[in-house]
């Protein structure tokens, strides 16, 4: 609304109005998205961090010094520079095991949304294309799969195969693929009729290439959406699972699994579970609002 | 009316069936029961022993088909890990959950409607923002941890309410919250667009413009068409908080649903497991059911659908 308002006060000239590309409406109604913005920054810092963590770190997270247990944080007057956030139950370095746990969660959110968007995009595009029997037969496999209990059937499933990293992201990448089928199935359907989609048609363009080379653009926008939010519903459900002990092994510095091993000294030292637990609402509001932005500044009723 | 009714019957028992087929081959398929039944220091002999006790031996559709009757005549079978037949076990677990997952929906919805309807009165103002970030962070806070800062909090530093337990309707205040947190943010936002939305339209223009007044507008004429959708989801969500229930009843210690379903999990008790899984499948088909029927009940267009 007023966005756009600026974009033409700023560029028009003095008697022709210069019409501002959609990149730039995009880029100044993005600007104007609070929302957008500060998740944006905060997911920005923390991938950063993930990435840089070898180098930022300033111990090993896998480090155990017995004689260093349970030290507190920095802001406690017993706390000391050494260790900013403190050490665990074992002597590790709080801070450190924390940057390593961001790269754990941003990978299973990255691994699962791949596997599980593969999967809930293959069968939205089918069902929104086809119709008929093909649509019936994936919205019975919808509604299905809805009625299962997921974090029931996710635990289930790794604690019969085996908790690993590999396998919580095989199973979260199995279970969260509902979204993305019936988001993009509604909106194959509307392309479908539409007269771009008949003109290629027309012109003896074969289903498949159809599908992945008019269709799917036009759907990437509802999948970014998807994506970021299923994402960060992979993050906490990978911090459930292995907060429940079933999910990533120690040693490995997943959130869930610092918050598991922390709740035994909760009561003496409850920094152990607040820190990870407050990484972890940052990382996943970060990312909501991320997506959440990215729908409102790409949805085209907002466009003028 | 009737047949759109008979027609989702026959869709909930298709799934019904659909689910226990999944959740029992995906079960037995992804382990050998009978070697987590034998325990670690079995021999060969023994786990065949076991395997031969328990029918492990036979074909898979044949064991689903004995254990599908035995499951529509009441018997589950017995739980490996407690020692009794698991349909005991469910009727004295399920009432637990069942009375968190009553208090925390109508915890969710008294906290959620209200704000939803007031935020799509006000849009883009204070309130409106204060709802949606409250939405947002309700959504973002993992549930266990949220558990683990109540606890601190209202067992630690402000000593008032026990901490695990299933004894008194204190030791429901806690688990309630947590769980009734976790349903807010969809019934919020659903609310507050289904509202906005109802706002918009030209009847609720001529109720203000013939003189109504402005409360009865919005109760009467405009809230009823509103709840429509968040009904389909305050089904949806009941479901959820089944599931849900596994992490909240583990941390809190409550004796229910869910606590079963993590200790059948931890001791590989199939049966259990299956029962639970299924029984579980069963609420969340139901809910969405009625959820469905009422909807169809209350706005006509859908039952032509």
């Amino acid at each position: 609304m007023t966005t756009q308002h600026g974009i033409l006060k700023k560029i028009s000239g003095d008697d022709d109005i210069i019409e501002p590309t959609p990149g730039q409406i995009m880029r100044a109604r993005s600007l104007r998205h609070w929302g957008l913005m500060i998740g944006g920054i905060v997911l920005c810092i923390i991938v950063v961090l993930a990435i840089l963590a070898p180098g930022v770190a300033p111990h090993n997270p896998y480090t155990q010094i017995l004689s260093d247990r349970l030290l507190p944080p920095v802001w406690d007057s017993q706390g000391s520079m050494e260790h900013i956030l403190g050490t665990d139950q074992v002597g590790r370095d709080y801070l450190s095991r924390l940057l390593y746990g961001a790269r754990i969660s941003l990978m299973i959110g990255f691994a699962t949304v791949l596997l599980s968007g593969f999967i809930g995009t293959s069968l939205g595009l089918m069902a929104g294309y086809y119709g008929g029997r093909v649509d019936m037969f994936i919205n019975y496999l919808i509604t299905v799969r809805l009625s299962l209990p997921g974090i029931l059937v996710a635990l289930a499933a790794v604690q019969l195969i085996g908790g690993s990293l590999p396998v919580v992201i095989t199973v979260l990448g199995f279970m969260l693929w509902v979204r993305f089928a019936v988001v993009i199935r509604s909106a194959t359907m509307q392309i479908r009729n539409m007269d771009y989609i008949k003109a290629a048609k027309a012109a003896g363009c074969s289903s498949f290439r159809l599908i992945v080379t008019q269709i799917l653009p036009n759907v990437l926008n509802q999948f970014v959406v998807i994506a970021t939010l299923e994402a960060a519903h992979a993050i906490l459900l990978e911090a459930s699972l292995s907060f429940l002990g079933i999910g990533v092994q120690p040693p490995l510095p997943s959130w869930g699994l610092m918050i598991n091993e922390g709740k035994d000294f909760m009561f003496f030292k409850p920094y152990l579970i607040s820190i990870p637990g407050i990484a972890l609402f940052c990382l996943v509001l970060s990312i909501n609002l991320v997506g959440d932005g990215i729908r409102d500044v790409t949805a085209p009723e907002n466009r003028n | 009316m009737l047949i759109y009714t008979l027609k989702r019957v026959l869709l909930a028992l298709l799934v019904a069936l659909t689910v226990s087929i999944l959740t029992f081959g995906l079960l037995h398929l992804s382990s050998d029961p009978a070697v987590a039944l034998a325990g670690e220091d079995a021999t060969e002999e023994d786990i065949q022993l076991v395997r031969v006790q328990y029918g492990f031996d036979k074909p898979l559709p044949v064991q689903y088909m004995t254990w599908l009757t035995n499951a529509l005549q009441g018997d589950l079978g017995t739980s490996y890990y407690f020692g009794i037949p698991v349909s005991t076990l469910l009727a004295q677990r399920l009432p637990v959950t069942l009375t968190l997952g009553s208090c925390a929906l109508i915890y969710a919805i008294l906290f959620a409607v209200p704000l939803g309807v007031l935020a799509a009165m006000r849009p883009n103002t204070w309130l409106d923002r204060f709802c949606l970030s409250l939405a947002v962070s309700a959504q973002a806070m993992p549930s266990f941890w949220f558990g683990l800062m109540l606890i601190v909090v209202f067992c630690l530093w402000f000593p008032l309410l026990p901490v695990s337990g299933s004894d008194t309707w204190k030791h429901f205040i806690m688990p309630t919250i947590v769980l009734g947190t976790n349903a807010m943010p969809a019934i919020m936002r659903l609310t507050r667009t289904g509202m906005m939305d109802v706002l918009a339209t030209d009847y609720i223009r001529t109720a203000r413009a013939k003189g109504l007044r402005p409360n009865t507008v919005l109760l009467k004429h405009a809230l009823r068409n509103a709840v429509i959708p968040v009904i389909a989801v305050i089904g949806i969500q009941a479901g959820y908080m089944m599931g849900g229930t596994v992490i909240i009843e583990t941390i809190f210690a409550l004796n229910g649903m869910g606590l079963l379903a993590y200790e059948s999990i931890m001791y590989f008790d199939l049966a259990c497991m299956e029962a639970v899984v299924l029984l579980l499948c069963l609420v969340f088909i139901t809910t969405t059911f009625v959820a469905d029927i009422l909807n169809a009940w209350l706005d006509p267009r859908i039952r032509i659908r």
